[in-house]
């Protein structure tokens, strides 16, 4: 296990070529802990798999180093790194059966067959394919074909890091529940320093430890769950992350309250925003913080409900803004519907950033 | 609909197939008079000794071929760059030997052996090494495959290559983050996702080579003596230099359907693949 | 109105379809869930006419299609890929089939600019597919299957491809963007999520099969199969074997009761299922039943928490609201209203009723 550090790395896919730099990945500095589960969150073309192809070694950052325990490996190629990668899409060797493509990369590194046999039977039984061993992998479906990638990925137990792509994107949603629970199992079993590469939110929060959220190139904030859940930094943030994202509303400073349309809002808290600048100032409440209560609140027009089963969803419309609530199961939407946000879960924004409390 | 196809095909391969076979089992004394003799050609063929030793050498020759074009295709296939500009002047450079006609490759690789005029010939006559296509049989030989060589190793790279470059790039990097060595990835992720592409080449050169005709024809006339006399030139010398209509006749009927076999062969092979991958 | 009758299909002694019977309605979103390999793409190619059945029949609004080759009929097709012509601007791939058709050029325009603007691709009308990002491209193929109003709109996973937040925005908008269009719709997904926020109703494939076709809702609270219900479930059901014998309704292997109304069931195995956001961490009523278990695994995911534990050797998960902090090895206790419990006996068919009411 190895701790890795990103000393001002960047990236630039036709770097040298005629006019202008066209970051794929803007300048970063970044540590992982030896043992951490991360994950790397963001929209396709975020740099997401360039960042994770320049800690394997699949990718020559145009700038800066990587360092694994403090030694720089930039210059070390990707089998000289000693880490697993996981793909996408189901990478096996066709010809052989299941049990010898897990003990393949153990073979390349010579080590003592009763060895290997002992690991590939371990996996084998994380990954319930026991029965499978001896099938030829060429004649399995795209699940069985995913869970070998995977578990050529951990069958090295002497590796830096095992870095995930997407893994479960081509995995059908039952199989990717039990899939996500057995990496998280193996992870506190054995404290590998995993990275999780994804565009999926509930993947990303459910799996890592911390979750480093990235857009355009950058790194918009890193914390764990509950972070950026309850305090995203950025606007961005808030509405990538939950399900449906975060409400923002544009707002006022009144005096020392805040007034979205002309309708007072109780923050419960002093407002730390300087009176001479308070332009572009937005307030952000997630939807699960937002009541419908009968005749009182900020007044709204209902626009839609979707049953989701283990909650509602109610759409509603405010001035030129949507808002979204959610309901649990069995509530109802009362008369006459007005919002009543929950003060402490209200984030102020300013320019899109994060206001300081207090 | 179908029509004009239905008549193109039977003008061009019915119609012709028939006559053989009228043929095959008649034989005339002249002045277009024929009469009935049942298999007697097809018996007198499969017991002759010039047919068997006729066989014999294309069978040979087919099989040197393989062996050495085959491999050679891959390897070549393998060295060629997948990217940039390389991959233009390489592929041009595979397709020329293809688009020679094949009476011009004969004529070619005749003159360059020769040991008088030709580059080869006269050089390896220069450096004491006695050669001559002509009067030696091993000579011949040797001339034959290297030509057929020359002329036809660049179809299997070209199959070759287009098989590789559909590999997707994923496999290469899992391959070296699983500290795969070249043979391995190879023997693991290259050869098995050409497997259908080679068969294909592997067909194709078969039957061109059981089949060929116009090169060694132009180079040796199927000598010296008849070392060199394939199952296509010993036919068209009973067709034509004899006038054998019957023999002939009964010898390519049975030359085509010695084809039709390994095709079939190939086909069966073919198509359990096919039911191995979606299984 | 599209009917399907006892259609069938196999090929090389696999079965594809298994005896299909559905009436799908104009103006309603029906949706296919079911695994990969479930049979959706193959009974969305028959219904096009890509396919042809072996046995059964096709009927849309009372007349026979079957065998009508797909060309004649009125339909439009949306893929998991982005199928677009690449070499046609934005304008051109939306204006295709009405130049097919026929139509002049100031009725093509009007069309494509109302196309266009539904689904917001006006800025973007002279830019080549390849230059748009995934989502702007999946909006070019619904544009194009839009603007044809077909009398058959088949969508096979058209969100599979996208990001997780592209494919909320555009779940949210599929349902109005064909609403008017008074087609038949048929849908293909895994994601039992996307059935729930769609609506409309849902067929449940399994194997070739349909377990169950109904309105979504009524589905996901009734299921009248085991199978069902799990096709329905995201995270996975939570099953247990019951066995009923004197002393009324154990766990299979325990003396633990299970206090349901049992009145009509036999002696013999059932299964109980019970769905992940049933499970309580509080009593809310003396006839709640509780399920203790040692957990094995906690995800965090910022507003709920999924519990896995281990209940008599089967492994459930249960979903919570907020962060709650367990560890593993630790003993916890869940409560469930029995009227969130499924009762399936042992040809998996479900026996109780009583489950909660939708919310109309």
């Amino acid at each position: 296990m190895a701790s890795i550090k990103l000393h001002e790395i960047a990236h630039c896919y036709n770097a040298g070529k005629g006019a202008g730099v066209d970051y794929a990945l803007k300048p970063l500095n970044q540590s992982w802990d030896n043992g951490g589960a991360y994950a790397l969150l963001g929209p396709s073309g975020c740099g997401k798999t360039t960042l994770l192809n320049i800690i394997s070694g699949l990718l020559r950052p145009s700038e800066g180093r990587v360092l694994f325990d403090e030694k720089d490996i930039t210059d070390l190629t990707t089998e000289q790194r000693n880490i697993a990668q996981v793909f996408q899409f189901p990478v096996v060797y066709d010809t052989l059966s299941v049990a010898k493509n897990l003990a393949f990369p153990l073979q390349n590194r010579g080590l003592a067959n009763d060895v290997i046999e002992r690991r590939v039977a371990e996996v084998l039984q994380m990954l319930g394919m026991q029965a499978k061993a001896n099938l030829k992998a060429r004649g399995l479906n795209a699940d069985d074909k995913q869970k070998i990638s995977l578990g050529r990925g951990l069958v090295r137990t002497d590796v830096e890091a095992i870095l995930f792509d997407e893994p479960l994107t081509v995995i059908d949603p039952h199989l990717k529940w039990q899939l996500r629970t057995e990496l998280k199992k193996i992870h506190q079993q054995f404290q590998h320093t995993m990275i999780y590469v994804t565009h999926d939110q509930t993947e990303a929060l459910t799996f890592a430890d911390k979750v480093i959220v990235m857009y355009e190139g950058a790194i918009v904030q890193i914390g764990t769950p509950e972070e950026l859940f309850e305090q995203p930094k950025h606007t961005f943030v808030g509405k990538f992350i939950g399900s449906p994202g975060m409400n923002v509303l544009p707002c006022e400073l009144q005096g020392s309250d805040i007034v979205v349309n002309g309708n007072k809002v109780a923050l419960g808290r002093p407002v730390s925003v300087s009176r001479e600048d308070s332009k572009g100032l937005e307030l952000g409440i997630r939807p699960e913080y937002v009541k419908l209560s009968a005749d009182c609140g900020i007044p709204v027009d209902i626009t839609g409900v979707e049953d989701v089963g283990k909650h509602i969803v109610v759409r509603s419309k405010f001035h030129n803004s949507d808002v979204n609530i959610i309901l649990r199961e069995g509530e109802g939407i009362p008369g006459n519907p007005g919002l009543i946000f929950e003060p402490s879960k209200i984030n102020l924004y300013q320019n899109s950033y994060l206001v300081g409390t207090v | 609909m179908v029509l004009p196809v239905l008549v193109l095909v039977a003008f061009s391969a019915i119609i012709p197939l028939m006559t053989v076979v009228n043929y095959s089992v008649q034989d005339t004394f002249g002045n277009n008079e024929f009469f009935w003799v049942g298999t007697e050609w097809f018996q007198e063929l499969l017991t002759s000794e010039r047919f068997h030793n006729a066989l014999q050498r294309t069978l040979l020759f087919s099989g040197l071929v393989l062996l050495i074009e085959i491999p050679l295709g891959i390897f070549i296939a393998l060295a060629m760059p997948k990217r940039g500009i390389g991959v233009s002047i390489c592929l041009v450079l595979m397709a020329l030997p293809l688009l020679i006609p094949w009476n011009v490759v004969g004529t070619i690789w005749q003159v360059f052996g020769r040991v008088d005029i030709g580059l080869l010939g006269h050089g390896l006559a220069e450096l004491g090494i006695d050669y001559n296509y002509t009067q030696d049989t091993f000579d011949a030989w040797l001339t034959l495959i290297v030509m057929d060589v020359w002329h036809w190793t660049s179809l299997v790279v070209l199959l070759c290559y287009s098989g590789l470059v559909a590999i997707p790039e994923v496999y290469y990097q899992a391959a070296r983050i699983d500290g795969a060595s070249r043979w391995a990835v190879f023997r693991y992720i290259q050869l098995p996702k050409i497997k259908r592409v080679l068969l294909i080449a592997v067909l194709l050169r078969f039957m061109d080579s059981f089949m060929i005709y116009t090169e060694p024809f132009v180079v040796t006339g199927g000598g010296p003596g008849n070392a060199t006399t394939f199952l296509s030139i010993d036919l068209v010398q009973m067709a034509v230099g004899q006038f054998d209509l019957g023999p002939a006749a009964a010898m390519s009927l049975v030359y085509f359907l010695i084809i039709l076999l390994v095709c079939w062969v190939f086909y069966t092979i073919m198509t359990s693949y096919d039911n191995d991958e979606i299984g | 109105m599209l009917e399907l009758d006892k259609v069938s299909l196999s090929l090389d002694g696999e079965v594809f379809l298994n005896d299909i019977n559905l009436t799908l309605k104009r103006g309603e979103l029906n949706i296919l869930l079911g695994p990969t390999l479930a049979g959706k793409t193959t009974l969305m190619r028959v219904m096009a006419g890509l396919d042809k059945p072996d046995r059964g029949s096709i009927r849309f609004d009372g007349e026979s299609v079957l065998g009508v080759p797909v060309q004649e009929r009125n339909i439009a097709m949306v893929y998991q890929q982005f199928i677009n012509y690449p070499t046609l601007s934005v304008y051109e791939n939306i204006a295709s089939p009405l130049k097919v058709a026929g139509l002049d050029k100031v009725k093509i325009d009007s069309r494509v600019d109302q196309v266009a603007g539904l689904l917001r691709l006006e800025e973007f009308l002279d830019r080549k597919p390849n230059t748009l990002s995934g989502g702007q491209q999946q909006r070019l193929a619904l544009a194009r299957a839009l603007v044809k109003e077909a009398e058959l709109v088949i969508l096979d996973e058209p969100l599979a491809n996208l990001d997780y937040k592209l494919r909320e925005e555009l779940r949210s908008e599929l349902p109005k963007l064909f609403a008017e269009s008074g087609a038949v719709l048929v849908y293909a997904t895994t994601e039992p999520s996307e059935a729930l926020v769609l609506g409309g109703n849902t067929a449940c494939m399994q194997q070739g099969r349909i377990e169950q076709f109904g309105s979504t809702l009524d589905l996901y609270r009734h299921p009248e199969a085991l199978q069902s219900a799990r096709t329905f479930s995201d995270p996975p059901l939570n099953t247990v074997t019951l066995s009923k014998g004197k002393e009324g309704l154990t766990i299979s292997g325990t003396s633990q009761v299970i206090n349901l109304p049992q009145q009509q069931l036999i002696a013999g195995k059932y299964t109980m299922g019970v769905r992940p956001h049933h499970l309580s961490l509080e009593k809310c009523s003396g006839i709640d039943i509780e399920v203790n278990g040692v957990v094995t695994v906690m995800e965090m995911s910022g507003s709920e928490s999924f519990i896995h534990f281990n209940f008599n050797g089967n492994d459930w998960v249960a979903l919570v609201h907020g962060i709650q902090n367990y560890y593993s090895g630790e003993l916890v206790s869940f409560y469930i209203q029995p009227s969130n419990i499924f009762l399936f006996d042992a040809l998996d068919r479900v026996r109780n009723h009583n489950s909660v009411e939708a919310t109309k």
